[in-house]
């Protein structure tokens, strides 16, 4: 009997410490990139190009690449995925049709960034000879979230209530009137948490855009989608492995980082406060 | 005139799932359009068993086998950090943490998938390493040690956030006959929730898994990028992916090293659409219960 106790307890401490070492070393992290980072965030820092072969200045041009190349590819995905979604869910005709979307979708989802950026190499770059530019980036990160977002969409649209179709069908709306204003409505909150989720993994990519968009430096802004950008993530990449200067270039690394995480955790804040608000007010 | 609007309407979403499948096919196609070109000069086997990798000298010779023996051992290394740390963590939460911190500490494991790969390379490149390095007096801290802490790390949030949902789903009718039957916690946990909720956890560590397979940002900082195979965990080796972002910067676009950068892909394609089937499997017979 005491055994059985003893065991009890120390399964209890054991699983303790196992979340507890997560929480140390992810802690450990994270106050380690912002306390580091701070140090050089400013607005000069925000709001200016590089200077002196990147060891002074700031990231502006790679703040305003990674807005583009995030704007770009999210409004080309948000159509496609919201009519590939209402088709996987209200049409759906043939059978297997919808069963070869599903499985494009669902082995796309899993594939490595690295893939896609290669695809887009090959095929944007190249074949296309769109060469090295915004246009590249933002097609190939549109493919990446593509998948993610039509994954969304499907569960946003599953989530409104049979009935509210029925309600709408009985009262003689088609069925265009009633996906368009009746069940995008309804699954609107959910569909932009979805969204937000996409935003928040196209801003953090490296692996697809470096052979497709990116460039170490830059003075100018992109003036043009031809044009080669910097962005957040590839930049700090780019100070940890290229350049002479690791004394310097190490902590405007940090400050690159601790911008990119405010971004994305930022955005990704948002929707899980959606999130729990919708769930919140919602009455059905 | 609704009529045409209706047909309008049902054939532009029919268009848009076209579309889709065209893109996500070309993304094959181009993939084996640019690397199965190779396999005319170096047989199948050659390539996946081949040890040596000289893509550039007079007679290039093109062996991955090294490649994938190193992101075997980082991916096996991430599996052994990531899967207790973030199991301990789901059952902590979904089974011994109260509903107030349960509320606080889910939201925050889901912020935390999210963060950029980049960020966690950064920060094993710049302070992990240099601390593994000092402490155990090796000559480079970027080695499978260092990218499997970091991996592991990095996986966790995704191991630990999917189990929990698996665990949470457990019927709480399961948990109280348990319960009432006389077990104690530990015995509740172990013997009836966690075989329970056996599906979604190994769901959970493959999904982690695939994750780990295929990141590059972090191995290509982390693991030291020499093409060797390694006889101690303080080796550094190349995986995959790296490989492939190392080097395609200096291909010439068509030419042979290019090609054998995308049959390395081609590679890592199957690799992970493999893993993701059997993912598929796990998690569709959960869902059908």
């Amino acid at each position: 009997m005491k055994n059985r106790k003893v065991l009890n307890f120390c399964g209890n401490g054991f699983l303790s410490l196992l979340a507890g070492i997560t929480i140390l070393a992810i802690s450990i992290f994270l106050v380690r990139i912002f306390s580091l980072g701070s140090k050089v965030l400013s607005r000069e820092f925000l709001f200016t190009a590089p200077r002196n072969c990147m060891q002074e200045g700031g990231i502006f041009p790679a703040l305003a690449g990674t807005f583009w190349l995030t704007v770009i590819s999210i409004s080309i995905v948000i159509p496609l995925g919201i009519l590939t979604a209402i088709f996987l869910t209200n049409y759906g005709k043939p059978k297997w049709l919808l069963n070869v979307v599903q499985i494009a979708i669902d082995t796309l989802a899993g594939t490595p960034s690295i893939i896609f950026g290669l695809f887009g190499m090959a095929v944007f770059v190249n074949l296309l000879a769109m060469n090295v530019s915004l246009i590249s980036g933002a097609l190939t990160l549109a493919i990446l979230a593509l998948p993610l977002f039509i994954n969304s969409c499907i569960e946003a649209i599953k989530s409104v209530p049979f009935d509210f179709y029925e309600a709408s069908l009985a009262l003689g709306a088609t069925k265009r009137q009633t996906i368009t204003k009746i069940v995008l409505p309804t699954a609107l909150p959910n569909i932009l948490t979805g969204i937000i989720v996409c935003i928040g993994r196209v801003a953090g990519e490296t692996a697809p855009i470096m052979f497709t968009a990116a460039t170490f430096y830059t003075r100018h802004l992109p003036e043009g989608l031809k044009d080669e950008v910097m962005a957040l993530p590839y930049h700090i990449y780019a100070l940890m492995t290229e350049g002479t200067h690791p004394e310097t270039q190490v902590p405007i690394a940090y400050g690159t980082a601790v911008v990119l995480l405010l971004l994305v955790l930022g955005v990704s804040a948002a929707a899980v406060v959606i999130r729990s608000s919708i769930r919140r007010k919602r009455k059905w | 005139m609704h009529k045409y609007k209706e047909k309008a309407f049902t054939a532009i979403t029919y268009t848009a799932s076209l579309f889709t499948i065209m893109v996500l096919f070309a993304l094959i196609y181009g993939l084996f359009r640019e690397g199965l070109p190779l396999f005319n000069k170096v047989s199948l086997t050659e390539f996946i068993f081949g040890i040596g990798w000289y893509p550039t000298n007079a007679e290039p010779e093109f062996g991955a086998w090294t490649f994938i023996i190193g992101s075997f051992c980082v991916t096996i290394g991430a599996l052994i950090i990531g899967i207790p740390l973030g199991l301990g963590s789901a059952i902590f939460i979904s089974e011994i943490a109260g509903n107030r911190l349960k509320e606080i500490v889910k939201p925050v494991i889901e912020l935390l998938a999210g963060i950029p790969s980049v960020v966690y390379g950064l920060f094993g490149m710049s302070t992990i390493a240099p601390l593994i390095r000092n402490w155990l007096n090796l000559d480079t801290g970027l080695n499978i040690f260092t990218a499997s802490v970091i991996l592991g790390l990095m996986i966790v949030p995704i191991i630990a956030s999917m189990s929990e949902d698996a665990l949470t789903n457990v019927p709480k009718s399961i948990r109280e006959a348990a319960l009432a039957l006389g077990s104690t916690k530990m015995e509740c946990i172990f013997r009836v929730i966690i075989p329970a909720a056996q599906r979604g956890i190994i769901g959970s560590i493959l999904l982690g898994l695939g994750r780990a397979i295929g990141e590059t940002m972090v191995v290509l900082m982390v693991a030291g990028g020499s093409a060797q195979i390694p006889k101690s965990i303080f080796d550094s080796v190349r995986p995959l992916t790296s490989t492939i972002a190392a080097e395609m910067g200096e291909t010439v676009i068509g030419g042979l090293h290019y090609q054998s950068l995308y049959a390395l892909a081609i590679l890592l394609f199957v690799l992970t659409f493999a893993i993701n089937l059997i993912t598929e499997f796990f998690i569709a017979k959960r869902d059908k219960k």
